[in-house]
């Protein structure tokens, strides 16, 4: 993880496809550099010994039986498509 | 200088399921577009994925069939992009915890010929883990359409080592690959619906090198041959750049087997940077001794396994056996008929059932599972030539009664009169007599040393005997009589 002073904002800012004004960027910068300082912060903590977990609770093994059951009616999935044709979601070309 | 091609090749094989991966909706191919879908599959605020039990079973079950060590505890992980068949915008998928490590698939290699059996290799796996598909994306002259469909089916990725050295060998290791999968009832492997994809990452280097030289990766080889036929091209593309001075450059290529021509795929993403990290709606999977030895359990013979048991147990020849234990049910068909027939007439089985059953299923375009002709009733056709009662012309035709019918092969031949005829050995002496009368010329010719002369008297004698004579007993006492005369 880069630390505060690394913080690449147009690198952050294309790969969220977001197009920043220089004012947004510096202070988009400075808000997420708050957010990093807080991690340099808490990566001070010694955790030796601790086993890392991406959950607060030891659950596991939360499934459902493979049952199919009916979804989604073809008009209701393409309600907030921008646009539809022959009930296919329609988007700029994303090949050359 | 000489190079060497070095291949790996990451597959992705659909998990056959009724619903989606981390929802109930069904999961299917060939469907209305945008019918499988629900506010999970399209990712609509609040909802929570939840796993489901089957897919985690199947990839357990193949990771077990293909003797990977399954992790104890997987988590989930998403990867980050923005392409429109994904709707989250992430894939669900498993980073630095994949559900099955290691293992391998042998694989055969061409013999010298169809019926000498080719040489064998384990080719090492890296990892398979789990996942979710993304929507299918048509593109058109100025937009691109999607069909969510697809989006949120079970799917695996196989990843192998970069063990493989041409083209063949990719192609035996998908042939190899396909046939575990579709045996152990994972998957159905139909390339054409997309059920089983494959990118090759290939590069080459100086024979020796231990280093790897810079890979380009193969997309979009939508049929096994195309992987061979791709790969084969792309390895030559390399060493021709190679050999006019200039160096390989690492990107996607996308290769078109109509054409047998690839092209460079222009990125339009920079560098991929996918931002994995653990997902948060989802805990992570603990697989116990258990759960690994229930699944175990279900686990068929791998098919090279079978054929080597085919080779000790039965004594069948190569060519029986490389078109048996490709098909588990017609394996297994085998196996039952053979069973019940006795070892020792297994082969006469095999042949039946190669030569016969598929040339009759074949033509009538049944599968194995609509034939009348049941595993038991083969045997006893086998029985009834082994004992002499049926001749091999008599029992063709009682085979295709059967295949029609479903009788029992001695009902047959009783019916339509094809038994053997018991030994008569006076009407056999009687036909075989007349029919040396009627061919004065053949008679000359065998008298002057000209031994298959002989033949000429057999047609008159079978007719006469209406096929049913047992032709070592006519060629016995045409001799004797011709001796004689």
């Amino acid at each position: 993880m880069p630390g505060a002073d690394e913080l690449d904002i147009d690198h952050v800012a294309a790969l969220a496809r977001l197009a920043l004004t220089p004012e947004e960027k510096s202070n988009f910068s400075r808000q997420l550099g708050g957010v990093l300082q807080h991690i340099e912060q808490l990566r001070k903590v010694d955790v030796t010994g601790v086993e890392p977990t991406a959950h607060a609770f030891p659950v596991v093994n939360v499934w459902a039986d493979d049952v199919a059951r009916p979804g989604l009616t073809t008009a209701a999935a393409l309600r907030n498509a921008p646009a539809q044709r022959q009930n296919l979601v329609v988007v700029p070309k994303v090949v050359e | 200088m000489n190079y060497e091609a070095v291949i790996g090749l990451e597959v992705h094989v659909q998990i056959k399921t009724r619903s989606k991966m981390f929802t109930r909706v069904a999961s299917g191919y060939g469907h209305e577009p945008n019918t499988l879908t629900d506010p999970v599959v399209l990712a609509l605020p609040g909802v929570l994925p939840v796993m489901n039990k089957a897919a985690l079973d199947a990839v357990i079950k193949a990771g077990l069939m293909l003797g990977c060590e399954i992790a104890p505890v997987c988590k989930w992980d998403r990867k980050q992009y923005f392409y429109p068949d994904s709707p989250k915008n992430y894939q669900i998928s498993q980073y630095d915890q994949p559900i099955c490590l290691g293992g391998a698939v042998e694989i055969e290699l061409p013999g010298s010929a169809r019926n000498v059996m080719g040489e064998h290799k384990s080719i090492p796996l890296t990892r398979i883990h789990l996942e979710e598909d993304v929507g299918k994306l048509n593109h058109g002259a100025t937009d691109s359409l999607i069909d969510f469909n697809r989006a949120g089916t079970p799917l695996m990725e196989i990843v192998s080592e970069p063990a493989l050295r041409s083209a063949d060998e990719a192609f035996a290791y998908l042939t190899a690959l396909r046939a575990i999968m579709v045996q152990g009832g994972i998957s159905d492997c139909d390339m054409e619906k997309g059920q089983l994809r494959c990118d090759a990452n290939i590069s080459i280097r100086p024979v020796g090198q231990t280093t790897l030289g810079t890979k380009v990766e193969l997309k979009n080889l939508n049929s096994i041959s195309f992987v061979r036929d791709g790969i084969a091209h792309e390895i030559k593309r390399q060493m021709a750049v190679l050999a006019r001075g200039g160096t390989i450059v690492q990107e996607t290529r996308d290769y078109d087997g109509q054409t047998g021509a690839s092209q460079s795929l222009r990125s339009k993403e920079m560098a991929h940077d996918y931002r994995y990290f653990p997902d948060p709606d989802l805990m992570p999977v603990q697989v116990d001794q258990a759960w690994k030895e229930r699944l175990r359990a279900g686990c068929p013979e791998l098919p090279f396994d079978r054929q080597r048991r085919y080779f000790t147990d039965f004594q069948l020849p190569y060519t029986l056996t490389s078109v048996l234990v490709w098909d588990r049910a017609l394996a297994e068909y085998f196996e039952a008929a053979a069973c019940a027939a006795g070892n020792d007439k297994a082969q006469a089985v095999g042949n039946w059932i190669v030569n016969d059953l598929l040339r009759e299923l074949g033509q009538a375009g049944l599968a194995l599972a609509d034939s009348k002709v049941r595993p038991e009733q083969l045997a006893e056709l086998v029985r009834l030539v082994d004992t002499g009662v049926l001749l091999t012309g008599a029992a063709k035709e009682v085979f295709v009664e059967m295949f029609a019918t479903g009788e029992a092969p001695a009902a047959v031949a009783r019916r339509r009169g094809l038994e053997a005829a018991p030994t008569d050995a006076g009407a056999l002496e009687q036909w075989c007599r007349e029919a040396i009368a009627g061919n004065d010329k053949a008679r000359a010719e065998f008298k002057s040393g000209k031994d298959s002369a002989i033949n000429a008297f057999k047609g008159p004698v079978m007719k006469a005997a209406k096929g049913k004579a047992d032709p070592k007993a006519v060629d016995a006492t045409l001799r004797r009589l011709l001796a004689g005369d």
